[in-house]
């Protein structure tokens, strides 16, 4: 197999985002945030949320991670930025059922760039780097008191 | 070594293998070692003929299970030169056995305002049980520092060990930085100051000779799995004046000498400490790993590990954008060697050797202090075991180059 089937994991658009991330940074103001964590590979993420009139106005990452858990990142920031939030969660489930990998007929098109990852489906192992951002803005957006888990650490393990 | 490297290799099938169609290459033995046919049949013969609870029987097949289970501790004994079988008691492995140390001598010694000294290259279960244990009791958790090679300072060792020291907990062999920490001239330090010495042998005791009188450590603690036995049983050795001195962690079956309604007493040890049914097949197969680890001879063990590194870190080293932690002599270093590709995660390098068929570790390796202390996030680990050969070895520095040329040239 050797590397050549690393194409599939690493497509040049996947390189492009992580070298040169989108949405990197932080935000003057923010109104959900929290940060995560890959305790498995100590990845982490920051995720600062702007949500006005129930839209997305802005959104910014940064943290320390793979080629796979940055470029996910930048992506997911590309696709949800202008969008409420409720069509973000939706964001975040297609995504979770692409790199699962077992619906061929998903249509992925709300994802844009993001759809290139469904090649980590066939890397069970990367699927949690990928998977880091999604959760984090899903956790970010949904918590109970609606900002979000701020300052909290929150761990999981899906590997 | 008595068996050729062929003949080991023949001794683990699990080695014979194509991962992602190239020939499996296994580099992860800090992890967890393979197994031998000798360990998996010795627990397959006591399911098969023995299985029988240990120690409350009196029909043969307990007898026999009892036996074999006590013949096992003989040999952990032997392996470690314990003075006797009372002070080697069989644990879950290195975790279990360093929470127990902290949870009851520990738990017993500690007050307020006593120190407990550690170092920023331990792994975290050699951390976390004395910086819970510190925080219970308002104790002082003290850090010895690194030189710039990635050697214990000893000299800043013996500032942080003073006399308000109850405790010296450090790793015998680093699982990151490979090196091999001075447990007997900590252990005198120790003593000096009136603190016990614990030593974290996960890494040690798979690799070298281990003599506990000789170190004059009071505990050691070891895990079966990173020495070809089974997952699930470890040791801890103590010196029998202390752990008749130490309160049991749990109760139950197994442990008790009487029980009344009110009251109980203890078995006397080792069984004080192991309450309800231990891992007896676990047990068993330590104890065929064990053999099948004496029979080659650890110095022999320990010989070609050296040899492995000799021939390989000069590559590792050679290698452009490749940064090798700890030190850089080989005859410092063991078969544990962590690196990173400069500008590429260690994930991403970790999934392009599995593409080659190269098994390597990736992460923080449970020691995030140590990764905070090297400024980085994360490396990748390659650990060499007594079946792995110069071509595994070449086909691991190959195997970085070529991932790095990948992703250094782009892909589609």
């Amino acid at each position: 197999m050797a590397l050549s089937s690393l194409d599939n994991l690493y497509r040049q658009v996947i390189l492009d985002h992580s070298a040169h991330p989108h949405h990197h940074g932080h935000l003057q103001q923010v109104t959900n945030e929290i940060e995560m964590r890959n305790p498995t590979c100590g990845d982490v993420i920051q995720l600062e949320v702007a949500v006005f009139n129930d839209k997305i106005n802005d959104i910014a990452f940064s943290g320390d991670g793979c080629t796979i858990s940055q470029a996910s990142a930048s992506m997911m920031t590309d696709a949800v930025i202008g969008n409420t939030p409720a069509q973000a969660e939706e964001m975040v489930q297609v995504f979770s059922k692409m790199i699962i990998g077992d619906q061929p007929n998903l249509d992925t098109k709300i994802l844009e760039d993001a759809s290139v990852l469904n090649g980590v489906a066939k890397f069970p192992a990367r699927i949690k780097c990928a998977a880091l951002a999604w959760k984090a803005l899903n956790n970010a957006l949904t918590s109970n008191d609606g900002k979000g888990k701020a300052g909290q650490i929150v761990e999981h393990h899906d590997n | 070594m008595v068996k050729s490297l062929n003949q080991i290799r023949n001794d683990f099938p699990i080695l014979d293998q194509k991962v992602n169609d190239e020939d499996l290459v296994y580099l992860d033995n800090a992890a967890t070692t393979q197994k031998p046919r000798a360990v998996v049949e010795a627990l397959a013969h006591y399911y098969y003929t023995d299985n029988a609870n240990v120690h409350r029987g009196v029909h043969t097949l307990a007898e026999r299970a009892t036996a074999d289970f006590e013949a096992a501790r003989e040999k952990v004994r032997a392996f470690i030169n314990a003075r006797s079988t009372t002070e080697v008691l069989f644990t879950r492995g290195t975790t279990t056995s360093l929470n127990w140390i902290a949870a009851s001598y520990g738990e017993k010694v500690i007050g307020a305002g006593d120190e407990i000294v550690i170092s920023y290259m331990e792994h975290h279960s050699n951390l976390v049980p004395w910086q819970q244990l510190a925080l219970r009791k308002k104790a002082t958790l003290k850090y010895i520092k690194m030189t710039a090679d990635g050697h214990l300072d000893m000299t800043d060792a013996a500032e942080q060990i003073t006399d308000k020291t109850k405790i010296v907990a450090i790793a015998q062999v680093s699982n990151v930085l490979g090196v091999v920490n001075p447990i007997k001239a900590l252990a005198k330090l120790a003593h000096e100051h009136g603190a016990i010495m614990v030593a974290d042998g996960a890494q040690s005791l798979p690799n070298m000779p281990v003599d506990v009188q000789e170190l004059d450590c009071d505990f050691l603690a070891f895990s079966g799995h990173k020495m070809l036995g089974p997952t699930g049983i470890g040791v801890l050795y103590g010196k029998e004046a202390i752990l008749n001195e130490m309160p049991p962690i749990e109760f139950g079956g197994e442990m008790i000498d009487f029980v009344d309604l009110f009251q109980s007493s203890w078995k006397e040890l080792p069984w004080k400490f192991e309450a309800g049914t231990p891992d007896i097949s676990g047990a068993i197969g330590l104890g065929a790993a064990i053999d099948y680890l004496s029979a080659i001879g650890m110095a022999n063990v320990q010989a070609h590990e050296q040899e492995l590194v000799n021939y390989v870190l000069p590559k590792l080293l050679a290698i452009d954008d490749l940064t090798v932690y700890g030190p850089h002599d080989p005859a410092q270093h063991t078969g544990v060697i962590a690196f990173n590709l400069n500008g590429l995660h260690p994930h991403d390098l970790a999934t392009g050797l599995d593409m080659e068929g190269v098994a390597v570790r990736a992460g923080h390796h449970c020691a995030q202090p140590l990764m905070k202390y090297l400024k980085v996030p994360a490396t990748a680990r390659a650990s060499f075991y007594l079946y792995n050969t110069k071509a595994d070895a070449d086909r691991l520095v190959d195997a970085i180059v070529a991932t790095k040329e990948f992703f250094k040239h782009g892909t589609v």
